[in-house]
C-alpha cells in the first residue's frame, strides 16, 4: 500500500520523484480530463451547434451530481460508503423547498444556512450509527436511505415549495465570459473552499489514513471513531449543498430520492477513488461526473432511445469499476 | 461487561446477560418466532378479530415472494455479496411473461424466456463478480440499470401486443386453497427446501459458507470460488425470476416496475434473519421469519393508519436495531 501513503511520502521524497509521483498519482485525472477533451471534440463533431448554451446547461445539470460526488468521495477515501445520498438530497431540498416558499428573499439565507446544518446533522446521524453499532456502512446507509426518504415524504408528500430567487440566480446564466457558467464557478469556490483545508488538515490525514489501514491509523493515534463521523459529517454538507442546488435548477422540491446515490458511487469509481478506501480525491469525481452528463447528452444528440441510455449507465458504471478493479489487481500482483 | 466480575454459577443462568446472549446468537430462531407472536399479538390488540385464519393467509401470500427475494440476498450475502438486481430481474421476468402469453407457444414459452433473460443477468452479475473481481454491491445496481433499460425497449416494442396475465399465474399468485393456504406454497415449499437442504447438506451450501467466512482460507483449500460464484448469482437470479412470476399473479399488474419495491424489504428480511452481510453467518430458516415479520408489521401499520412514510422509517429504524444486536451479540462471544 505505497501509493495510498503518499500525502506523507511526496513531503519527504526528492523532486524528481515528486514530479515522477505527482504524475503517477495523478495518472488517472490527467487520462480522466484527456477522455474530457475526447468527448467534448466528439459532441462538436456530432453537433455543430453546442457551445455557449450547452456548457451552460451541462455546468447546471452537473452541479447536483457533483456535489453529491464529492460527498460520496469524501466518505468512500474514508474506507466507508453512504447509499443514503440520494434520499438525503430529497430531505434537505424538500426541507429548503417548503422553508423558502413565501418568504423573502434575506430569509433564504436563513434557511440555506439551516439546511446546510440540517445536512451536516443527518450525515452526523449516519456517521454515529456506524460507528456505535458497528454494523457494516452498507448496511447502515442503506437503511437510513429508508428513513431519510420517508422524513421526506412526511415534509411533502408531492413535488412543491418554491426556492427563492437569488438561490436560483446563483447558478443561472455565466459570469464575466459567457464560457464561465455561474453554476461550475459555484462548485469550484465550494469545493476549493471546503477541501483544500480539509485535505491539508490533521483531518484530512486521518481521513486517508483510517480509509488505507484502519488498525495501523488506531496505533498511530489518529481517533477512528470521531474521524469516521467527521467524514459522515463533512458528506452531510456536501450532499446538503447538493439538494439546495437541485431546488435551485429546478425551483420546487422533490421527496422522491433521485438517482443520485447510484450515480455518485459511479462517479467516484470513475473519479478514480478506490472503494477500498484511502486512495483519490474529491477533484477526479467531478471531472467523472461531467463525463457522465456529457455522455448523457451526446446519446441525446444522437438520438438514442433513453432507455438504451439507462442501459449505457448501467454498462458504463460496472465497466469503469471492472477496470478499476483490474488495475487495482494488476498493482498488488506487481 | 459487569457479568464475568461475579462467578457464573452463582447468578441463575436465565437470568444473566450472557445467556440471553447465548440464545440470541446460538438460536436466533427463538428470538425471531417471539418477535413474530409479539407483533401478531399486537395486530389482534390494535384491531380485534383482525387476526384470523384468512388473515394468516394474506400474510403468507404476501410473504412469499419476499421470503424467496430474500433468499437471492441471503445466498448472495453468506458469501459477502449482495444482489441488488433483484428487483429488476423480477419486474423484467413478470413483464416479458405476461407481453409473450399471446405470442407463439403460449405461457410455457414465455415463462422460459422469461427465466432463460434472468438467468442470463445472474450469469453476466456472476462473471462481473467472481471473474472481474467487482463489487457486487456495484456489479448488481449496475445490473439492475441494465436489465431496467432493457425491460423498458422491450416494452417499446410489444406496445401493439399488449400484456396479459395467464390465468394459471394469476391462480398460482393470488388464489388461497380454502380461503387458508395460498397455491403460491405449491412454488414455494420446495424452493424453500431446495435452499434449506442445500445449505445444510450440500458441499455447494458449505462452500458458499467457506468463501464468505474466510475467502483466502476457502481458495487454499481448493474451492474455485469464481464457479461457486457464478453459479450463485445465476440462482439468485433465477429465484428472483420465479418471484417476479408470482408478483406478476398476485398483483395482476405487468409493469417493467412491478418489483421495485421489494428490493430493500429483501435486505431487510435477510437481515432481520440473522444472516451477516459481511459473509459466512446466517441461513434461510431465519429469513423466512423475518419476511413473515415485515409482513405482519406493514399491515400493523396500514391498520395503525401510518402513511406510507411512517412504514418506511420504521423498516429502516428496525433493520439498524436488529443489525446492530445481531453484530453486539456475535462480536463478544
Amino acid at each position: 500500500m505505497t501509493a495510498s501513503a503518499a500525502p506523507v511520502d511526496a513531503v519527504r521524497a526528492r523532486p524528481v520523484d515528486v514530479l515522477g509521483s505527482w504524475a503517477r498519482h495523478n495518472a488517472w485525472a490527467i487520462g480522466l480530463l484527456g477522455f474530457l477533451a475526447l468527448l467534448l471534440a466528439y459532441t462538436k463533431l456530432i453537433q455543430p451547434s453546442y457551445g455557449v448554451a450547452g456548457v451552460q446547461g451541462l455546468a447546471i445539470s452537473a452541479l447536483p451530481l457533483a456535489l453529491a460526488a464529492v460527498a460520496q468521495a469524501i466518505v468512500v477515501i474514508s474506507g466507508g460508503i453512504d447509499l443514503s445520498i440520494g434520499s438525503m438530497m430529497a430531505l434537505t431540498s424538500v426541507v429548503a423547498a417548503v422553508l423558502m416558499k413565501g418568504q423573502p428573499e434575506e430569509f433564504g439565507v436563513v434557511v440555506v444556512v439551516a439546511v446546510v446544518l440540517l445536512g451536516l446533522f443527518l450525515g452526523a446521524v449516519n456517521g454515529s450509527l456506524v460507528v456505535l453499532t458497528r454494523v457494516p456502512d452498507i448496511v447502515v446507509t442503506l437503511a437510513m436511505s429508508f428513513v431519510w426518504a420517508g422524513c421526506a415524504l412526511l415534509v411533502l408528500q408531492s413535488p412543491g415549495g418554491a426556492a427563492t430567487k437569488w438561490l436560483k440566480d446563483l447558478i443561472l446564466g455565466s459570469l464575466g465570459s459567457a464560457w464561465v457558467p455561474k453554476a461550475a464557478v459555484v462548485l469550484i469556490v465550494i469545493v476549493a473552499l471546503v477541501w483544500i483545508p480539509v485535505r491539508r488538515s490533521r483531518f484530512g490525514l486521518s481521513l486517508y489514513a483510517i480509509g488505507s489501514n484502519r488498525p495501523a491509523a488506531f496505533r498511530s493515534g489518529v481517533s477512528v471513531g470521531r474521524t469516521r463521523i467527521l467524514a459522515y459529517m463533512l458528506m452531510g454538507g456536501f450532499t446538503a449543498l447538493a439538494g439546495l442546488s437541485l431546488i435551485a435548477s429546478t425551483g420546487i422540491g422533490t421527496p422522491v430520492p433521485g438517482p443520485y446515490t447510484l450515480m455518485s458511487v459511479a462517479a467516484v469509481v470513475l473519479g478514480g477513488v478506490s472503494l477500498a478506501g484511502g486512495r483519490g480525491g474529491v477533484f477526479g469525481p467531478i471531472v467523472g461526473v461531467v463525463i457522465l452528463q456529457i455522455i448523457r447528452t451526446d446519446m441525446t444528440f444522437l438520438n438514442v432511445d433513453p432507455n438504451m441510455a439507462v442501459v449505457a449507465q448501467g454498462v458504463i458504471l460496472i465497466g469503469v469499476v471492472m477496470v478499476g478493479s483490474l488495475v487495482q489487481l494488476r498493482r498488488s500482483r506487481a | 461487561m459487569s457479568e464475568t466480575v461475579q462467578p457464573e454459577s452463582t447468578r441463575n443462568p436465565w437470568l444473566t446477560l450472557a445467556a440471553w446472549r447465548g440464545i440470541f446468537r446460538d438460536r436466533p430462531m427463538i428470538p425471531l418466532l417471539a418477535l413474530l407472536v409479539l407483533l401478531v399479538l399486537a395486530s389482534q390488540l390494535v384491531r380485534p378479530g383482525m387476526v384470523s385464519p384468512g388473515w394468516a393467509g394474506v400474510i403468507i401470500r404476501a410473504s412469499i415472494p419476499l421470503a424467496i427475494l430474500a433468499g437471492c440476498q441471503t445466498l448472495t450475502m453468506l458469501t459477502g455479496g449482495i444482489d441488488l438486481s433483484v428487483g429488476a430481474v423480477a419486474s423484467m421476468a413478470g413483464f416479458v411473461t405476461a407481453t409473450l402469453v399471446h405470442g407463439p407457444g403460449g405461457v410455457p414459452v414465455a415463462i422460459a424466456v422469461a427465466l432463460s433473460a434472468s438467468a442470463l443477468a445472474g450469469l453476466l452479475n456472476g462473471i462481473g463478480i467472481g471473474v472481474f473481481r467487482v463489487h457486487p454491491l456495484i456489479m448488481t445496481l449496475g445490473m439492475g440499470l441494465v436489465v431496467l433499460g432493457f425491460a423498458n425497449v422491450w416494452q417499446l416494442q410489444t406496445v401493439q401486443t399488449g400484456t396479459g396475465v395467464p390465468e394459471g399465474i394469476r391462480w398460482l399468485g393470488s388464489q388461497l386453497f380454502a380461503g387458508v393456504l395460498p397455491f403460491s406454497l405449491l412454488v414455494f415449499v420446495p424452493l424453500a427446501a431446495l435452499i434449506l437442504v442445500g445449505l445444510w447438506r450440500t458441499g455447494y451450501g458449505r462452500l458458499l459458507y467457506a468463501i464468505g467466512d474466510n475467502p483466502i482460507a476457502a481458495r487454499l483449500s481448493g474451492a474455485r470460488s469464481w464457479q461457486v460464484i457464478i453459479v450463485l448469482y445465476v440462482v439468485s437470479a433465477l429465484l428472483a425470476g420465479i418471484a417476479g412470476l408470482l408478483i406478476l399473479g398476485l398483483t395482476n399488474i405487468a409493469s417493467v416496475r412491478l418489483a421495485d419495491s421489494y428490493v430493500l424489504p429483501s435486505v431487510a428480511a435477510a437481515v432481520i434473519g440473522g444472516t451477516s452481510i459481511m459473509g459466512g453467518r446466517g441461513g434461510y430458516g431465519g429469513t423466512i421469519v423475518g419476511a413473515l415479520i415485515l409482513t405482519v408489521l406493514t399491515s400493523l401499520i396500514s391498520a395503525l393508519g401510518f402513511p406510507e412514510a411512517a412504514r418506511q422509517i420504521l423498516f429502516g429504524a428496525i433493520i439498524v436495531a436488529v443489525a446492530a444486536a445481531y453484530t453486539r451479540v456475535t462480536s463478544e462471544s
